[in-house]
């Protein structure tokens, strides 16, 4: 196990080969709040053409041409909104890679949300189920008991 | 070389393997189901015939490939003369067919385990659970035979030479990982045929777990391995510096994960308390499920994705229709055996079982959110409304938040006792750490960078909250007359397994906090003399060229990197080629890793003025990451090396539910 | 009774997700309907491949259903498809062609050497007019009724038989 874990811990630290070239394009920013923001829309927009590539990360023609329109748009003060609807209108709702709250993805958004409010009430009820259990079934004395007994290793 | 007989003899192999996993699947059940010793006693034979004649296939294949017969058409489309012999042997796996050969005999060979190493079960338990691996078996043997035979002829135009591997799968990472992943995928049928069999025996009480609680946690530990080496590699072969991108074959690995973390957890109360009987068995089954799942959404096409193995509608109908039957049968079986009145077992809010209650609902919440995200877009389409993505923003939106929540609860989970905790003296233990963890937290961002963050402060703070708690746990529990080593060795290794799991989770939230909030990323534009200055490094070309290799041209630039004013300094060598067989450029990354940093320069483009585009990053921590998750399944690993796991074997009577008077001294 | 009912949830859970991933078996994931459907032709403003000094505007596909065909020379789909393009033009349908992202000097060559079935192309060497289009490769084309309208979408090679199964048919639809 230990010369496993050593020869991965080894693996983890070769240097590495090839990866896909991709495009990267020197671009200049006025400021370091728009360079984040252009960070943000290129790994949020999803390349059209590829299999499941954000065009930040893609080769491909059409998202290197997504990435200039997204640059030039941000130089033109246009807000990331505006740049969003701009691709949705070409490219439709598939290049959003942060789905819009709408009717169709209501139960997207809304399901999450629904379980964590419906595991709380299922904690609460059992919790309150079986507290009234332990309570009932023994005594007091008993009860310290079997505690002891199940957390044994504490007092070992 | 095509006059030898070794695929023929893998194919006929692995029919034989298929005929032995269909004695294997009835016999035993049957025999359990009439009480019949002679039937029952077929499990064991056959399991271990059945795990000979699919190495023997392997090995066929194997063979095939390191020998070059192109005549086999899964050698010809994937290998080629030309490849070292690793990467011959490892091409058996970097494709469809011979991977779903590996996924067979690796379920060859957990069912073998399982038949070696559970001797003192009882006999119609070992049975049914033989029984219903062997099922499971039929099924992809099947589907093997039918769909996916690797060893089928070109016969008679045996091309002079081979496809060749993707030069993406000639490497490292994706030699190992695959079969990591396996491991973890089928490994998840051991404790689910332990379920069903517990199902069909009406035995339900804690024994089964305790059976399979060893299997569960090595399986998980490869499936954490796994997704580990998975993002690994994505990050250097894939990702432009990314780690993980929510693919759809990423969250196919990561549902069984999560399913199989509650179930770990879900397992211990069981086992300990008698307490969610019903539930875990239904973990066990889903955890199972959704690993059958992954390989449909991998397999089938449905979904795209990067990495997603070449689509053929007949497969992905074949395996659907395995997944329809196994999970069907299952869920019905559960509906039908499970047991109708839960037994009360008492606990109060502050106590083991009411948090590790807690921490499965978050689990399962987590897993539905990433199986609903997942397959959302599939759901719209087949509705007809419409073409929609889900990706990262939506991963992380929800994914986090509930990961915060999971480690709240996490902090005090090791602390409390079962049954019931006394608050005072839990607020006694842990609230030293809470304050530790908020300050630190607090000023972690403001020591590191300067500036205030509120996502790494709560990284930091949550990270420490799940280590500093246990740590003072384990000071305690270490004091011991002759020393702390002394004390240490007394502690069982179950509860070394845990904390080694948990700081292994803390590690990799660190990792995952630091590289999100402070990596640095840089396109620009450098000719030789130029110098640029990132996260205190700064980076110089020294010399550009271009160089031939054995089939690839190369530019190449060199770039010194030195850190601050300090005076040693390092060369770094990113390379552009463009390899001539197939026309395909590829960057040749230059990546110079550390414990708490990486950096990383990638060539881009000729700027055509002396000067190329040059892509340099800084990832701080970056290591961290795959590190926990190194450590958790060494916790995994070594949980399952508790003593007590081979005492069960001959100290206790299986038959008797360990539940109602825990004797056992350790957690 | 009630546990019961609880205890079919996850089957009932797992045969829904069943048939919708039984049902994914059968889609395409790559075959997406065009953003601009029932949409205006965008605006343009660009010069023709014949002529350089003809500019073209979106006027151009006022007043008869036309055919708008993406095409370059560099794309091999798009040779293959020439022949269908051909067909159409013989049977009566006006089309346009867009020649996206090429030279001149190969957007002439390619129609010399493979047949002209446009009444006129236009030539987007930026892809400009592509990206509008949301074209993010080729060959695509797209129904324009006479209002200027898309009213159809086609990604990728069209068969010979997709001319009389569906093209004919929706250029008829749109005609009236």
């Amino acid at each position: 196990m230990a010369r496993l874990i050593r020869g991965l811990l080894a693996a983890l630290l070769l240097l590495p080969l090839l990866a896909q070239a991709a495009g990267i394009e020197v671009r200049q920013f006025d400021d370091p709040v728009t360079e984040q923001r252009y960070q943000d829309l290129t790994a949020s927009l999803r390349c059209p053409k590829c299999e499941n590539q954000a065009i930040g990360d893609s080769d491909s023609p059409i998202a290197g041409d997504m990435r200039d329109r997204v640059y030039v748009q941000l130089q033109d003060g246009r807000s990331d909104k505006e740049i969003l609807d701009f691709m949705v209108r070409r490219f439709g709702d598939y290049v959003l890679y942060n789905p819009r709250l709408e009717g169709r993805t209501l139960l997207l958004w809304g399901l999450p949300a629904a379980l964590v409010l419906l595991g709380a009430v299922v904690v609460v009820l059992m919790v309150r189920a079986r507290r009234r259990t332990s309570a009932r079934a023994l005594s007091a004395e008993e009860r310290d008991r079997l505690d002891a007994l199940i957390n044994r290793e504490r007092n070992e | 070389m095509q006059t030898l007989m070794i695929p023929e003899i893998g194919h006929f192999a692995l029919i034989i393997a298929l005929l032995m996993a269909l004695v294997q699947g009835v016999m035993p059940l049957a025999g359990a189901a009439t009480r019949r010793p002679l039937w029952m006693a077929y499990g064991r034979p056959m399991a271990t015939g059945q795990f000979l004649f699919l190495a023997i296939a392997y090995a066929c294949l194997t063979a095939s490939y390191l020998l070059d017969d192109f005549s086999v058409a899964n050698v010809a489309n994937n290998s080629n003369s030309l490849l070292p012999w690793y990467y011959k042997a490892s091409a058996v796996w970097g494709n469809h067919e011979g991977s779903v050969l590996l996924w067979s005999l690796i379920l060859g060979g957990w069912t073998f385990a399982v038949s070696r190493f559970s001797r003192e079960l009882p006999r119609d338990m070992l049975a049914r659970v033989l029984g219903v691996m062997g099922l499971v078996s039929v099924g992809f043997l099947a589907f093997v035979l039918v769909t996916s035979n690797p060893f089928e002829r070109l016969l008679p135009n045996v091309p002079q030479d081979g496809a060749d591997l993707n030069p993406l799968l000639q490497d490292f990472g994706l030699i190992v990982h695959p079969p990591m992943l396996y491991m973890g995928y089928v490994g998840f049928s051991v404790v689910f045929a332990f379920a069903i069999a517990a199902l069909l025996g009406g035995r339900l009480d804690a024994a089964w777990t305790r059976w399979a609680r060893p299997w569960t946690n090595v399986a998980w530990a490869f499936l954490t391995v796994g997704i580990a080496l998975g993002s690994w590699w994505a990050y250097y072969e894939l990702g432009w510096g990314g780690w993980w991108f929510w693919d759809p074959v990423e969250n196919a690995s990561l549902l069984p994960w999560l399913a199989g973390t509650a179930l770990i957890h879900s397992l211990a109360v069981t086992e300990k308390r008698g307490a969610f009987k019903s539930w875990t068995v239904l973990l066990a089954i889903s955890t199972f499920s959704l690993s059958l799942m992954g390989t449909f959404l991998v397999r089938s096409g449905v979904l795209t994705s990067v990495h997603a193995f070449a689509n053929d509608p007949s497969r992905g109908l074949f395996i659907l229709v395995l997944l329809g039957i196994t999970v069907g049968l299952s869920l019905l079986l559960f509906a039908l055996r499970a047991p109708r009145v839960s037994h009360q077992v008492g606990f109060s809010w502050l106590s083991r079982d009411a948090l590790l209650l807690i921490n499965n609902i978050l689990l399962v919440i987590m897993t539905v959110t990433v199986l609903l995200g997942t397959v959302y877009p599939l759901l719209l389409d087949a509705m007809n409304l419409g073409k929609i993505s889900v990706g990262p923003p939506y991963f992380n939106a929800l994914f986090v938040p509930l990961t915060v929540v999971l480690c709240l609860f996490m902090g005090l989970g090791p602390l409390a006792r079962w049954k019931r905790t006394d608050g005072r003296d839990l607020l006694k233990r842990s609230w030293l750490a809470g304050l530790l963890a908020l300050i630190i937290g607090a000023l972690a961002p403001l020591l590191y960078r300067g500036e205030w963050n509120l996502q790494v402060s709560l990284g930091v703070l949550i990270s420490l909250w799940v280590v500093l708690p246990m740590a003072r746990d384990l000071w305690a529990k270490t004091r011991h007359s002759s020393g702390r080593l002394a004390g240490a060795k007394r502690l069982s290794l179950a509860y070394w397994g845990m904390i080694l799991g948990h700081l292994g989770v803390a590690v990799t939230i660190i990792g995952v906090t630091v590289v999100s909030n402070y990596a640095i990323d840089r396109n620009v534009r450098m000719g030789v003399g130029d110098s640029v200055e990132l996260a205190g490094y700064t980076f110089t070309m020294t010399e550009l060229g271009s160089r031939r290799g054995p089939n690839f041209l190369a530019d190449f630039a060199e770039i010194e990197v030195r850190r601050g004013d300090s005076q040693r300094s390092f060369a770094m060598t990113p390379e552009k080629r463009l390899y001539l067989a197939r026309g395909m450029p590829m960057t040749d990354v230059a990546l110079r890793p550390g414990l708490f940093r990486d950096l990383y320069v990638a060539m881009g483009e000729d700027l055509e003025d002396g000067s190329w585009a040059m892509r340099l990053q800084y990832k701080p921590f970056v290591r961290w990451l795959w590190l926990g998750g190194l450590l958790m399944a060494a916790g995994g690993i070594l949980a399952v090396a508790d003593r007590r796991y081979r005492r069960t074997a001959t100290a206790r009577d299986p038959e008797q539910g360990p539940a109602a008077e825990p004797r056992e001294a350790t957690a | 009774m009630k546990r019961r009912l609880l205890l079919l949830l996850p089957l009932l859970g797992f045969l829904v997700l069943g048939g919708f991933l039984y049902q994914g078996l059968s889609m395409n994931p790559f075959d997406r309907d065009s953003a601009l459907m029932a949409r205006e032709f965008p605006a343009f403003e660009l010069a023709t491949l014949e002529d350089p000094e003809r500019t073209v505007d979106a006027s151009l596909l006022e007043g008869e259903v036309t055919l708008v065909n993406v095409w370059g020379e560099w794309c091999p789909t798009c040779k293959q498809e020439m022949p269908q393009l051909l067909d159409l033009a013989d049977r009566g349908v006006r089309l346009i062609g867009v020649d996206y992202k090429d030279t001149r000097e190969k957007g002439r060559e390619f129609l010399a050497e493979f047949g002209n079935p446009f009444e006129v192309n236009v030539f987007d060497p930026e892809g400009t007019l592509g990206f509008d289009l949301g074209v993010y490769g080729a060959p695509e084309t797209f129904l324009v009724d006479a209002d200027g309208i898309i009213r159809y979408h086609h990604t990728g090679y069209i068969k010979p038989d997709d001319v009389r199964e569906t093209i004919l048919p929706e250029v008829e639809k749109w005609r009236d």
